[in-house]
């Protein structure tokens, strides 16, 4: 999965976990969090769509790299990555 | 015996509801917490329950209709009643003139129509009524949207209420997080996402199961005297985006498992931002419960939802310096707050029930 498409993913959840939300107007490098007005069940809301759609393990310890788009985008990559050498 | 369905009290600054959708229709059998309409509050769209089970036999109020609460919406023919005085025979022909003009203009079937005139005739309002149920009930995505200005004045109604009439007082208890944080993060690491628990379920069921303790802090006041509730119903304050919150009842949230109880919170907030809560949920909180989540302020000195007569406040969970015997380390904090009614209970009340949901969170795999 290319690093674009993955970002596309995580965009079109975040517009699904905040509807009304512009995520994909966001700056790589500020705290999505506070950018779009996520709160604690919106964000796990969240992390559930990405864990089905991109079919990998997301645990609550590695929440915190999912801060701004620019990290959140290269932890998935890696995980996808990881997920893809196991096969 | 024929029953009732009335427009239902919503909260304390509710005097009218407008009936947007009915869901049954005459002739329909309905049990009791079968939602049978929507209505449009302030506070959005509220799907309507009937605590009744029967038939239902006539419906009093057409959609687009604005009615005072408590306003007959229609009639149930309870479960194991006779039928009414039988459905009034359609042909009999009695139809009023101005019946009559109408179902000829909106083509309406009239030996199709039951009459709530005098003997059974078919008056202009019972042909109006077949006129609205014919049109295609809204599509859920097409309801009213909310109304920020209407619920804004909701809320300002209440609060200026409980602010008049409810002598407050307010406490604060700082508590150790540490054990429920570690619990939560083993319990976590081994569930997948849909799975996992949040802070406010231990958070609610701490403050529930405490308040079993304290039931001259659960329940309402009106017309000058308090009465307790025996169950408890924790309202759980959910904010709305663009502005405003409501705070639903997670009904006997005490004796929920803690797993039980993650599914309500996330199905509540779920659809209170779908527009989707039952008029259950909003009429009978016994007590309101207001979690600030992770990136809240520290602590809130939360104001009373009349006619409750407390509401239980968490801050956002953060790393403070903690002393623990002679050592200070860092330790995740909650702070805890209280807002109480001083007409039913006093401060050293409010202490120990503070102390309480501490005492629980201590050991949080029992909640």
């Amino acid at each position: 999965m290319s690093p674009d498409a993955i970002r596309a993913v995580l965009i079109e959840e975040i517009r699904r976990a905040v509807p009304g939300s512009t995520p994909e107007a966001l700056p790589d490098d500020r705290p999505i969090r506070d950018e779009v007005d996520i709160d604690s069940m919106d964000f796990l809301s969240l992390v559930t769509a990405l864990h089905q759609r991109l079919g990998i393990p997301i645990p609550e310890a590695d929440y915190g790299r999912l801060d701004t788009l620019g990290h959140a985008e290269a932890y998935l990559a890696a995980q996808v990555a990881a997920k893809t050498g196991e096969r | 015996m024929s029953g009732e369905f009335r427009m239902p009290s919503l909260g304390a600054d509710m005097a009218a509801g407008k009936l947007v959708e009915w869901l049954k229709r005459p002739g329909d059998a309905v049990r009791r917490g079968d939602v049978v309409a929507v209505v449009e509050t302030q506070k959005g769209a509220i799907e309507v329950e009937i605590f009744t089970s029967g038939t239902l036999e006539r419906l009093l109020v057409a959609p687009g209709t604005t009615v005072p609460v408590g306003t007959p919406l229609a009639l149930v023919r309870e479960e194991g009643a006779p039928a009414e005085p039988a459905p009034r025979p359609p042909a009999a022909g009695k139809v009023s003139p101005a019946a009559r003009r109408l179902a000829t203009r909106a083509g309406i079937d009239l030996s199709a129509l039951a009459g709530s005139g005098p003997g059974g005739a078919v008056v202009a309002a019972d042909v109006e009524m077949a006129v609205a149920l014919r049109e295609k009930p809204a599509p859920a995505a097409a309801r009213p949207g909310l109304d920020f200005d209407a619920m804004r004045q909701a809320i300002a109604a209440a609060m200026a209420r409980s602010k008049r009439e409810i002598p407050h007082y307010y406490l604060a208890s700082d508590i150790d997080f540490g054990p429920a944080r570690a619990w939560l993060s083993a319990v976590n690491r081994d569930r997948p996402p849909e799975r996992r628990l949040l802070a406010s379920a231990l958070l609610v069921k701490a403050g529930a199961l405490a308040l079993r303790k304290f039931p001259d802090m659960n329940g309402f006041f009106s017309e000058g005297a308090f009465r307790p509730s025996a169950a408890i119903h924790a309202g759980f304050a959910v904010a709305i985006r663009g502005g405003g919150l409501i705070a639903p009842a997670i009904h006997d949230a005490d004796g929920m498992g803690i797993d039980a109880l993650m599914d309500a919170l996330r199905d509540l907030v779920a659809r209170v931002r779908a527009g989707t809560v039952r008029s259950s949920e909003l009429a009978d909180p016994t007590v309101t419960v207001t979690s600030l989540g992770e990136r809240g302020a520290d602590s809130a000195f939360p104001i009373i939802y009349p006619p409750q007569v407390a509401i239980v406040g968490f801050g956002r969970e953060s790393l403070r310096p903690w002393v623990s015997g002679n050592v200070v380390a860092p330790c995740p904090v909650v702070t805890a707050t209280l807002g109480a009614d001083h007409r039913v209970s006093d401060g050293h009340r409010g202490g120990l029930l503070l102390a309480e949901i501490a005492q629980l969170l201590q050991h949080p795999e029992t909640l």
